[in-house]
């Protein structure tokens, strides 16, 4: 027996798929954004707001879930491209799931991809998707105590959508307070409120993605 | 369901190396884990034992855990504190402004291997 030393992070195997992936699309022209948050957040409805909002744009979804295609339907009945990825009980999505699903999808013409990741605020925050962006929600009835509760989700995101701002009459949520607890965690996150529904805050989020994309 | 994820992530780095070294078995693994990684050690331990019979180089593996203590420094009043004992908010100065310097991590150290 020799001893050998490796010092190397447990996921080293997930951080290097996650490196030929984000190269991989790069190398194509395409964009991965990876969408997490908690469930009933909205994910769905945003992706379907945004769907509808940019016919130019070609877009494919990845859906992750333990189980079910309803997320996948929905968005198949918009006219984009999905995939229905399960995760065996997993509680999120690893490099690897991804590249698998996105060798499924590679033969479309979608440009923009999203990865709807599982509703679960901790775990998908912890593994590397190898996506070029990375995407929160946070619903106005979730509350805005959440960034104290689950910082590393806040860290890691590049853009925070504050979903159902429709709701906020109804609701204790401090729009400002949310804002400062985040900004403390991320200085460099971009924050989005809007209403899916009536489609306020959509055109700056909007403007982000294509910024992205090219 | 967090452990099974890592154990998975842990087998396949491990199966890489030793597809790189030319190893045949692999024995000691000597895992750092943070002591707020928010790995639960007794499941992982389990999770691992479950899945290495499935990887033939892992077969008569045993994981050796070492904690690594979670350590937290204030940029208020720049010193160090125990972040398991007192949390976000430094015993100092009582500032908010504080980072977690070490303690969150899991990292292969060392394998055993022939």
């Amino acid at each position: 027996m020799k001893i050998i030393t490796l010092n190397e992070t447990v996921t080293a195997s997930n951080e290097r798929d996650a490196d030929a992936l984000r190269a991989r699309m790069a190398q194509e022209g395409k964009l991965l954004v990876n969408v997490m948050s908690s469930p009933g957040s909205g994910k769905t409805t945003l992706l379907s707001r945004i769907i509808r909002d940019l016919p130019d744009v070609k877009i494919g979804v990845m859906e992750a879930d333990i189980e079910s295609d309803v997320d996948a339907q929905r968005i198949e009945a918009l006219g984009a491209r999905s995939i229905q990825v399960h995760t065996s009980g997993m509680c999120h999505m690893d490099a690897g799931m991804t590249t698998a699903a996105f060798d499924a999808m590679e033969a479309s013409e979608a440009r923009l991809f999203f990865l709807e990741n599982v509703g679960n605020l901790i775990c998908p925050a912890e593994y590397d998707t190898g996506a070029g962006k990375n995407l929160m929600l946070l619903s106005v009835p979730e509350g805005d105590d959440k960034p104290l509760k689950y910082p590393l989700m806040f860290q890691k995101s590049d853009a925070l959508v504050i979903t159902k701002t429709d709701a906020l009459p109804w609701f204790d949520f401090d729009l400002e307070k949310c804002r400062e607890r985040v900004l403390k965690l991320n200085p460099n996150i971009q924050i989005f409120p809007v209403s899916a529904k009536t489609g306020e805050g959509m055109d700056a989020l909007e403007g982000w993605l294509r910024a992205c994309l090219v | 369901m967090h452990e099974m994820g890592i154990v998975l992530h842990l087998a396949k780095t491990l199966d890489e190396t030793a597809e790189e070294n030319k190893l045949t078995a692999i024995g000691r693994v000597v895992l750092q884990v943070g002591e707020v990684s928010g790995i639960m050690t007794d499941l992982f331990v389990d999770a691992w034992n479950y899945f290495k019979v499935r990887h033939p180089v892992l077969v008569n593996s045993e994981l050796v855990l070492e904690t690594i203590p979670a350590v937290t420094w204030c940029d208020n009043c720049k010193q160090t504190y125990e972040t398991v004992k007192y949390g976000k908010e430094c015993p100092y100065c009582h500032s908010g402004e504080t980072w977690l310097l070490r303690g969150n991590e899991c990292i292969i150290k060392e394998i055993e291997a022939e």
